[in-house]
């Protein structure tokens, strides 16, 4: 029952048991163990994005389904008509609306992994020099948050962090504020859901990277005469780097296509583009336009993490 | 089951000609697995490079080498878990291409034992058995048998992860024994077991094998446990058998440098032929500071460049000149190592090579004891060296 | 030494409130009379009434349960079939475009995922007439979907950490590879085959976005009913839903830990 860190993208190939699996004998249980997901992948993860492209490149109409068709022909008449419409593209980029959108989710994203990191921080550092009985009750008080249902914990912060939550309630009766803070609907408050949701994303990589690091490596360190704080940023930091890495990932590539976060806790002007695509679907029944916003940010954001992804994975082989 | 890769144990006297002789000795003896100019090529790199071997029923075959000797290889490939790149591998006259490994006659004791950690040990010895069909008041009557002889008829209940690694080997060993393979392939054997626990095993192993009279072909690196078990063994190096003998004859008489420091320790002594009669050579060594003479004939020329090897116990050590004209050298004490039975000594000639002598201490106390800077004179009988032109 | 490790204990411990105060206070506000959230009136159990009285919670619970159960089942299937395949058929012509399909669904945002296997789904009504209308079943085809990747990503690193020698002892003492599936690798496999059901099972009862792509009118689960609710403000039903869910998953999670650390025990020793 573990979150997969960034060793599980790791491509397994090399095995040696691979010579009776298919080229010894390729008989048709073995095909069909291939072929079943293959296909199933192929027809419900590969082809839609095809159909998102291609309707990206049709116009919304008023009809069932709402947007029309590219091609049109008249076998009778010899007539067939291609109509590819670029219009909801230059939008996206005539509009700064959505190149905002963009930006703002990145910037989200960015930050709140940033903060996620910090929360985790000492957090993993502490499980991973616990003694190993006191370990498994940490990281399990870790992970448990993680199998309650994601909504509901991000609802649990609406309650403590509106006008007359917990939160402000609380720092009125301290005497520490005297006005109710506006925290809900803010970005303030989305940078807390995130944090709050994806924290055991982040703890996880990290305390596997901290837990096999050498605590000899720090008492040597001090020996040759480095502070506890220089050892920190010397030896721990950079012998955490690849769980840091990993769980920055793990953190970061959820929160920027975000959508539940932003619009629970975020206010009308938290632009997320997670969002804006839910909108332009659901609001605005624009079909080609949310499509088009889709293959946008399949190439901008979802192509180069896959592609970090994917080196990341390949050093962590070798 | 007409077609039962197994070997019928009630067969075992063959009528042999001439009894004394093992095997391997008698001409045209029939092979029990021939190996002919196999090799495996991963890539670029040659695993096993041309090597052809017979190996007789009843032995106890031992490849003996370095890690990445290509050993390990070749035992895979005789279970089945690689196939040759060239040549043909034949079990009791078989050819074994394209025979899976479920379907060979053959049964491996891996180095990890590979026990399935969630299978019992009865079960795990029953494993083998049940794929093959056999009637299930049989398998419990077999599996029994095996752990008693392997003595863990009491602990057929427990799981692997409850047994100490002792008892686990032994797991492993009933398990692959348990079907009645013609060939029983090893490897590592008792690699994982302490020195004490090692010892105690290996003549376990022996009696196994003998009672049951399977041929074992072991792998190791260790050549202590390789002189202890073998039959014969078979010396690799870079995916050739180096030498293939019994291991007296691995220990006097290699036929290489590499065997002959890969197993044991030696003095080696270059140096050029001299004279090349038949049955004796005399050859010139710097190093030795002086002539050697070997009282046994090689093939070689004059002015060949050799290696004399001399086993480290083959030397007499002693502050007297013991008056020898042949095979007699000059040096000082450097190094002494009491080792309880024997003691080492590091002797420097006037060469400046370096000289092992072991002695075995006889007596608690010797009359003549060597100290550190002692001059001493080293000799050897005629017989006790060997040329090596390789 | 000392005053750092005060320094990691308090940080720490503040990063464990941070993870828990919300959820407790939403557990205790559940118990809460008064509907007014800072308003506190007494202990009582009227929102566990309420809620058990809703049949538009009660039902939507119920199919999501449903949903979840069925997908979680098949994604493992077709989740290990996929793991299998990929650590240990070698390499295959493909073989590289199928681990990509693998992984990707799980960088993919759920907007994404959600609008384009509604669009496939529209656009495959269109032309073949299936699925017609959309509701449990295309639910569940969009579940499996991303649920088999986080099963086949379980699964690989398992196998990939399983001494392939087992294997190969197994197929020596005469075990087919099919047999050999069944009786060696699964049995090995199984902690991580329940681990990706169990996740499987989450996601899917907790999938919001997809879910609300892909459904039809009146098939609206869980999730879905949740966030209409909670999107104009705080409900003390939902708290009362909450405190439910967090319960039973804390007591999952304990029982699955016990059952983890048994198998470990009996798994682990050899590796």
């Amino acid at each position: 029952m573990s979150i997969q860190t960034g060793s599980a993208w790791v491509d397994g190939s090399g095995s040696r048991l691979a010579k009776y699996n298919f080229l010894r004998s390729i008989n048709w249980g073995r095909f069909a163990v291939l072929a079943v997901p293959s296909v199933w992948l192929a027809i419900f993860f590969f082809i839609p994005f095809l159909v998102v492209f291609k309707i990206s490149l049709s116009e919304t109409a008023i009809a069932v389904p709402p947007y029309t068709s590219l091609l049109e022909w008249d076998l009778e008449e010899a007539y067939v008509n291609l109509k590819i419409n670029l219009g909801n593209y230059l939008f996206l980029f005539e509009d700064t609306f959505y190149l905002d959108a963009y930006l703002s989710s990145v910037k989200i994203a960015s930050i709140s992994t940033f903060l996620t990191l910090i929360v985790a921080f000492p957090i993993a550092y502490l499980i991973a020099r616990s003694s190993p009985s006191r370990r498994a009750l940490l990281l399990s008080l870790v992970i448990l948050p993680f199998w309650t249902s994601f909504l509901l914990r991000v609802y649990a912060w609406m309650g403590f962090l509106k006008k007359n939550g917990l939160v402000n309630e609380t720092l009125l009766g301290l005497g520490i504020i005297d006005q109710p803070l506006t925290m809900l609907q803010t970005d303030f408050a989305v940078y807390i859901g995130i944090v709050y949701t994806y924290l055991p994303f982040m703890v996880l990589p990290l305390y596997s990277a901290l837990e096999k690091m050498d605590m000899t490596l720090l008492e040597a360190a001090e020996d040759l005469g480095a502070k506890p704080a220089i050892s920190f940023f010397l030896i721990t930091v950079p012998m955490a780097l690849p769980g840091i890495i990993a769980g920055c990932l793990l953190v970061f590539i959820p929160a920027v296509g975000e959508f539940v976060i932003p619009a629970l806790l975020g206010g009308s002007d938290t632009l997320m583009i997670g969002r804006v695509l839910w909108d332009e679907f659901f609001l605005n029944r624009d079909w080609p336009m949310a499509s088009a916003v889709a293959i946008v940010m399949l190439i901008v954001l979802v192509l180069p993490i896959m592609l970090i992804r994917n080196s990341q994975g390949k050093e962590e082989a070798v | 089951m007409t077609s039962s890769p197994m070997i019928n144990q009630q067969d075992g006297a063959e009528p042999v000609a001439n009894t004394s002789l093992p095997l391997w000795k008698q001409d045209g003896a029939e092979p029990f697995l021939r190996i002919e100019n196999v090799t495996k090529k991963f890539g670029e790199f040659t695993a096993v490079d041309n090597i052809s071997l017979d190996i007789y029923k009843n032995e106890l075959f031992c490849l003996l080498g370095g890690s990445g000797s290509g050993k390990s290889t070749l035992l895979r490939m005789l279970a089945g878990f690689e196939a040759p790149t060239s040549g043909r591998i034949l079990i009791d006259g078989v050819d074994m291409a394209g025979i899976q490994p479920w379907k060979r006659p053959v049964n491996m004791m891996f180095q990890s034992y590979a026990l399935f950690p969630h299978l019992s040990v009865e079960e795990n010895v029953a494993f083998g058995l049940k794929r093959e069909g056999v009637a299930r008041s049989e398998v419990k009557q077999r599996v029994a048998q095996m752990l008693d002889m392997v003595q863990l008829g009491h602990l057929g209940k427990r799981k692997p992860h409850q047994l100490s690694g002792g008892q686990r080997q032994r797991v492993a060993l009933a398990r692959s024994l348990v079907k009645r393979p013609k060939l029983l392939l090893l490897d590592e054997p008792l690699g994982a077991l302490d020195k004490k626990l090692r010892e105690e095993t290996q003549f376990e192993l022996i009696n196994i094998q003998e009672e049951l009279g399977v041929t074992f072909v072991v792998v190791t690196h260790d050549q202590e446990e390789a002189m202890t078990l073998a039959t014969r063994i078979g010396v690799m190096n870079h995916g050739v058998i180096v030498q293939t003998a019994e291991p007296h004859d691995v220990y006097e008489y290699p036929n290489s440098r590499f065997v002959a420091e890969f197993i044991g320790s030696v003095n080696l002594f270059e140096g050029k032929v001299v004279e090349d009669e038949p049955d004796f050579v005399r050859i010139k060594s710097k190093e030795a500071g002086g002539h050697l003479y070997v009282n046994h004939g090689i093939s070689c020329a004059p002015n060949q460049k050799v290696h004399v090897a001399l086993r480290p116990e083959k030397i007499r050590i002693g502050k007297t000149n013991p008056g020898q004209k042949e095979n007699c050298i000059k040096g000082i004490v450097e190094e002494i190592a009491y080792m309880g039975s024997l003691s080492v000594f590091r002797v420097r000639l006037e060469s400046g090579k370096e000289v092992r002598v072991t002695q075995p201490n006889f007596a608690r106390d010797m009359g003549e004891r060597l100290t550190w800077n002692d001059e001493v004179f080293l000799s050897w009988d005629v017989d006790s060296s060997v040329v090596l032109t390789a | 030494m000392k005053r750092r490790s005060l320094f990691l204990n308090t940080t720490a411990a503040m990063g464990f409130i941070f993870l828990y105060a919300p959820m407790i206070a939403l557990i205790v506000y559940s118990f809460n009379k008064s509907k007014l959230v800072t308003v506190w009136g007494g202990w009582s159990l009227k929102w566990y009434g309420e809620l058990f009285r809703n049949e538009q919670i009660i039902d939507a619970a119920l199919l999501s349960l449903k949903i979840a159960f069925i997908s979680a089942s098949v994604a493992v299937v077709m989740g290990t079939m996929a793991g299998y395949v990929l650590s240990r058929f070698g390499p295959f012509r493909g073989k590289m475009i199928l681990s990509g399909w693998i992984t990707a669904p799980l960088v993919m945002p759920e907007v994404i995922t959600g609008l384009s296997l509604l669009l496939l789904f529209v656009a495959m009504e269109g032309m073949f007439g299936w699925p017609s209308g959309r509701g449990t079943g295309t639910i569940i085809i969009a579940h499996v979907t991303f649920c088999m990747a986080y099963v086949a990503v379980i699964v690989q690193s398992r196998l990939s950490q399983l001494d392939e020698t087992l294997e190969e002892a197994a197929m020596d003492l005469g075990a087919k590879p099919s047999s050999l599936f069944f009786l060696v690798t699964l049995p090995m496999i199984a902690p991580a085959i329940i681990s990706g059901w169990l996740l499987s099972f989450t996601l899917s009862l907790d999938d919001l976005v997809i879910a609300s792509f892909v459904s039809g009118p009146g098939n609206s689960t869980l999730p879905m009913v949740i966030f209409s609710k909670v999107r104009l403000g705080v409900s003390p039903e939902v708290n009362a839903l909450a405190t439910l869910m967090i319960l039973v998953v804390a007591i999952g999670v304990v029982a699955a830990m016990f059952q983890m650390r048994r198998q470990a025990k009996l798994l682990g020793s050899q590796e």
